[in-house]
């Protein structure tokens, strides 16, 4: 018996899946044209898959200060804020990503996975309960098992379940954290958040939303969720991360609450990680200023998201109950799954295969993820490309 | 407050359904093991336990139950709180 046995059921499955021809798990992206094209296995393929909502990855703002900051600061910063110190641009970013939120405080981490870790295990410890939404994604678990809190599952998007929870926890419920989503990553829909807000403020609970996928798209001025259902005051913190809408790569957590500063000095995946290089800092800032001036976009990504959602449901397939910019068509089975992944992949189309565990309900999906920058040209043709696979496969 | 003895009957109805038919529930059952629940039957048995107990498992325990006696001395203690 050796360390590496345990990769076994793993190697496995992957053999299982070359044996097909593809590992839709190990993809190379030859080239990136575009926010929606790349050369994949040698052919033009429209990406619809990425979670670059806005499609602004390649605007020439973010380009250029990502440019400038590398011409004048420097490839890296060599080591972590606490040690180093931090450059005046990480500043810069927390002063532009409160101010984004109209919120006091701001905390800036490496990754939007960085971000769950640092701000949950901080603020949930020995003694204290996690309440988490069942379809949570895995950097929340991850953050919610490093930080050694309870942590305690309601069924997913339940908030009768929820309540019955808080409940049970008797006077612990002040002392317990509940997590959502603002737009969750497999389905493409969202908390009930408005009803949240009631039943934490009823068990004096402490509030926490994930707008990963939702910044830049909900909400008139793109803060997410929160934003779109009136609540923001009344939810204790909110993290995201730069690496969807904002194109980049780093996550954030924001909140009213002062406290939440001293996180920085409670918080091991802030104090012993290398801080964003000033780049990445840059180009997330510009970023931030084009959304802000820029709602035409997301007004062009609904516009989008609409048009490919009422394309699939026409075609038949049983879609997430929300139009949004995830849009996950089901599929009945794994091998059927992986057999139109590989034709749309062969008919220049790629969008994610998604199977169990990774899935809610053990559902085989493929998710499709919109972008602003999509052409009608791009939707029409992913549409008629699903058409003609459900009529080969799911007839 | 229950004590472990007046749990150990009630589990055992509950967990009656998961089982096969003729198969018999012991203390030292396995619950994936002898049961064969796959992950999706595992949380089905747990919400089914947790509203009968009026519980809620945190998921940090569940690695330290493997048998119907964990799963028992799990729920008593949290009964008692």
């Amino acid at each position: 018996m050796s360390l590496f046995d345990k990769f076994l059921p793993i190697q496995e499955a992957r053999n299982e899946l070359l044996k097909s021809g593809v590992n839709p798990f190990h993809l190379t992206v030859e080239k990136i044209i575009s926010p929606t094209e790349a050369i994949i296995n040698g052919q033009t393929t429209i990406l619809v898959g990425t979670n670059n909502y806005l499609g602004l990855t390649f605007h020439p703002d973010s380009i250029l200060a990502g440019q400038q900051a590398l011409a004048q600061e420097g490839t890296g910063t060599t080591g972590s804020r606490m040690a180093n110190g931090s450059f005046a641009s990480h500043r810069e970013l927390e002063k532009a990503i409160a101010d984004f939120y109209g919120a006091p405080y701001a905390i800036v981490f490496s990754t939007g996975y960085q971000a769950n870790l640092g701000v949950l295990s901080a603020l949930a410890g020995p003694g204290d309960t996690i309440l988490m939404d069942g379809d949570s994604h895995a950097s929340i678990y991850d953050g919610c098992r490093l930080g050694g809190a309870d942590i305690i599952r309601f069924k997913h998007n339940d908030v009768a379940d929820l309540e019955k929870r808080l409940r049970r926890l008797g006077d612990r419920s002040h002392r317990t954290l509940i997590i959502v989503e603002g737009i969750y990553s497999m389905l493409g829909d969202r908390a009930p958040l408005a009803e949240i807000v009631e039943v934490k403020k009823k068990y004096g609970a402490t509030l926490i939303v994930d707008e990963a996928h939702s910044l830049g798209v909900l909400g008139p001025h793109g803060r997410g969720l929160a934003e779109e259902t009136g609540v923001e005051q009344d939810v204790d913190c909110i993290v995201g991360t730069f690496s969807k809408s904002l194109g980049s790569t780093g996550g954030f957590g924001i909140s009213f609450h002062p406290e939440f500063e001293l996180i920085r000095y409670a918080s091991r995946p802030y104090i012993f990680t290398a801080s964003p290089c000033p780049s990445v800092v840059a180009s997330t800032r510009a970023t931030i200023r084009i959304i802000q001036s820029q709602p035409e976009l997301r007004r062009q990504l609904w516009n989008n998201s609409h048009h490919l959602y009422e394309g699939l449901k026409k075609s038949g397939y049983t879609l997430g109950a929300e139009v949004g910019p995830i849009i996950a068509a089901m599929i009945p089975n794994k091998e059927l799954a992986l057999a139109m992944w590989q034709q749309l992949l062969e008919n220049g189309i790629y969008v994610n295969l998604m199977i169990p565990p990774a899935t809610p309900n053990g559902e085989c999906l493929l998710r499709c993820s919109v972008s602003a920058a999509h052409t009608e040209k791009q939707l029409v043709h992913i549409c008629q490309t699903f058409q003609t696979l459900k009529d080969k496969f799911l007839a | 407050m229950m004590s472990y003895s007046e749990i150990l009957p009630q589990l055992f109805d509950t967990l009656k359904p998961f089982a096969k038919e003729g198969f018999r529930l012991k203390e030292s059952t396995e619950l994936v093991a002898e049961l064969g629940l796959d992950s999706l039957q595992v949380m089905q048995v747990l919400l089914k336990i947790e509203d009968h107990f009026d519980i809620s498992i945190p998921l940090n325990n569940l690695p330290n139950i493997r048998t119907v006696k964990d799963l028992g001395e799990e729920i008593e203690k949290l009964l008692k709180g």
